[in-house]
């Protein structure tokens, strides 16, 4: 068991380590920084004198630790576009990205769980038929194309509901505005969470469905029928809890693709949070805030990989020797 | 069963050669293939599409990179049925007067061209690491699923955007234009390749014990000839699924890409590409620039992931 954590968390910092690694050789070797920074009247003298000043003479591997003990403490460098800080930049786009990953991971949940109960118990019901048909279309629409249709269904025909921005946002930390506390914020998150959420619903769905066919199928829930337990405590009880390993995993590894793929929701719908910022960095070639970017995500994947695998362990006591020995 | 069923082709035709066929003909694979009304939908719209974005020249009513045909005149021209529209112009026309049927038909070559070679790509390099690593086994398995380990932690999508930038940033100077669709494929490629070579190095650790491999490594043949001679024809069944599902990641991401506006240049718009463009005039209430190249990409898309789907059961022995 504790070999098992031990060994995760070795792994976690590996990745780390590497990720910090390709992202410093990108801040220090794609472009020059030196060039990004001056303009074209340099003289190379001042160029020299820049270059010895950023350290960018000194060897190698002294410069790797140096930005390694920078990004420990947020300190990632200026951005080539903006002329500032990358933390700042980043840590003001941060709550809108995070908040948006927040409300569609909690409706793809909360939509996706149900569904999925309700398919897998009723393989045979149209209903079941008409989720699993709307699912697999789901999932061939790209997400943006799905962005587009709502917007064009309920923002440029019906009017229901705003197509870009966050609404009025209310200020709750020194860093972070949340739109969860104005109408119109509440508003402007419903279409961004519900595309950028759906095909984690789809995934979940299929998921739990697939689970529910293969755990009714064992002997304990025959057991548990024998018993003459209702329906309803046998299916959420016996049966649900059982499909929840393989469900946590998924949703934990989705939660960290919600956020790279938040990078096409908030273009579509304007959203003011990271993902445009990256997206930006990457059509301006800006290292600095692409190398943040970078870290940043790898940091929060590695985080929830450890969680989900520390869940496992606290969920499943089979894997307590299991997984500890393999 | 099999030696009762009627040989089916001609006299000329070499013994070797026909019962490929006949077994072809006599397979689960066929019988499957055609009792599912689905996949068969699927299949020839999968294979209609592909046909007419191949033969786009000779099908498409006009040639939007011809400057002669367009006329600015033309633009925006809504699709038949609606007021104002132009008979000429099927589904009406883009910002710039070009009919946006030869416009879908012409983007449709460029998604499915990059989507194929990302794709090649990307089953070349993972099979090939694939191969080594299960053959090879010890310290370069290790490496190289470790690396596979770390890239698997992120989304394709973000790894491909990541690529395009570094890639960018590297070739800045050359000229973009001549450049993108490569480096769009290198990158998609790129970020796909990890699940190639985690299949065939499940499947090459399995065929590597197995008495045929030992026999040609007794005479003395080199590794890398019972690898690819031998090894890999037998590793290549999950393959062709994971590549056919790809195919339809793969065309997703380039469309996302070009969306986003870091994939094909505009002046060769790709399927995602004329979504940008429709898009700037969603609320003006040109819906059609937007919807109808989407329209055809999820067509694409839908059809290509139901003949994977059908596929990966029908090549399962476990749902027989």
């Amino acid at each position: 068991m504790f070999g098992f954590i031990s060994r995760r968390i070795a792994m976690a910092l590996v990745v780390m380590f590497v990720v910090a690694l390709i992202s410093f050789l990108l801040f220090r070797f794609v472009g020059d920084p030196v060039n990004q920074m001056v303009g074209v009247e340099t003289t190379p003298e001042q160029r020299e004198a820049l270059r010895q000043r950023l350290g960018l003479n000194d060897p190698v591997l002294t410069q790797f630790f140096r930005y390694i003990w920078g990004a420990v403490q947020f300190d990632f460098g200026n951005s080539y576009q903006f002329k500032q800080p990358v933390a700042d930049l980043i840590g003001r786009r941060l709550p809108a990205t995070l908040e948006l990953s927040f409300a569609s991971a909690i409706f793809a949940l909360l939509l996706g769980i149900p569904m999925g109960v309700y398919t897998g118990l009723n393989r045979d019901s149209w209903l079941s038929k008409v989720f699993l048909s709307v699912s697999l279309v789901g999932i061939s629409l790209p997400t943006f194309f799905i962005g587009i249709l709502f917007i064009f269904l309920f923002s440029v025909t019906l009017q229901w509901l705003p197509s870009f921005g966050r609404g009025e946002v209310v200020q709750i930390a020194p860093f972070w505005d949340t739109g969860f506390l104005t109408a119109s914020g509440l508003k402007a998150i419903i279409l961004p969470a519900i595309t950028l959420g759906l095909y984690q619903m789809t995934l979940i769905m299929r998921l739990i469905r697939a689970e529910m066919l293969e755990v009714m199928r064992t002997d304990h829930i025959k057991f548990a029928r024998a018993r003459g337990l209702p329906n309803r405590s046998v299916y959420y009880v016996h049966a649900l809890k059982n499909t929840m390993v393989p469900v946590i995993t998924i949703t934990g590894l989705q939660l960290g693709s919600i956020i790279a793929f938040a990078i096409i929701t908030e273009t579509v719908f304007q959203w003011p949070g990271m993902g445009i910022l990256f997206l930006q960095a990457v059509q301006n070639v800006d290292i600095p805030i692409m190398a943040a970017y970078l870290l940043l995500t790898a940091f929060i994947f590695v985080v929830i990989n450890l969680i989900v695998d520390l869940l496992y362990v606290v969920i499943d006591p089979r894997l307590r020797t299991e997984r500890g020995r393999a | 069963m099999t030696d009762n069923t009627p040989t089916v082709s001609g006299s000329e035709v070499s013994a070797a050669s026909r019962s490929a066929l006949a077994r072809f003909l006599d397979s689960d694979l066929l019988h499957s293939f055609l009792s599912s009304k689905i996949t068969v939908l699927a299949a020839i719209t999968t294979l209609g599409l592909m046909l007419a974005a191949l033969f786009a020249p000779l099908v498409a009513p006009f040639n939007p990179f011809d400057l002669a045909q367009i006329s600015i005149l033309d633009a925006r021209i809504p699709p038949i049925g609606m007021e104002w529209s132009d008979p000429r112009y099927l589904l009406g026309t883009d910002d710039q007067g070009r009919d946006l049927l030869s416009g879908i038909l012409y983007g449709m070559r460029i998604s499915l061209a990059v989507g194929f070679l990302s794709v090649a790509f990307a089953a070349v390099l993972g099979i090939s690491l694939g191969l080594i690593s299960g053959y090879v086994g010890g310290r370069t398995d290790a490496i190289i699923m470790r690396i596979a380990e770390v890239q698997l932690t992120f989304p394709a999508i973000l790894l491909a955007l990541l690529i395009d930038g570094i890639a960018s940033g590297i070739f800045g100077n050359i000229d973009r234009e001549t450049w993108a669709i490569w480096i769009l494929t290198f990158s998609i490629g790129l970020s796909f390749w990890v699940q190639y070579a985690r299949t065939v190095r499940g499947s090459t650790l399995v065929e590597k014990n197995k008495e045929y491999v030992q026999a040609a490594r007794v005479i003395g043949i080199p590794a890398w000839i019972i690898m690819i001679r031998h090894v890999l024809p037998n590793v290549l069944g999950p393959v062709l699924v994971i590549a056919t599902i790809n195919l339809a990641l793969a065309i997703i991401t380039e469309a996302t890409l070009s969306f986003l506006g870091v994939g094909v240049p505009s002046t060769q718009p790709s399927l995602g590409t004329l979504i940008r463009i429709g898009n700037d005039f969603l609320f003006s209430g040109e819906w059609w620039i937007a919807i109808f190249p989407g329209l055809a990409l999820a067509i694409l898309v839908l059809a290509v992931n139901l003949l994977g789907d059908w596929l990966r059961d029908a090549l399962n022995p476990k749902l027989r």
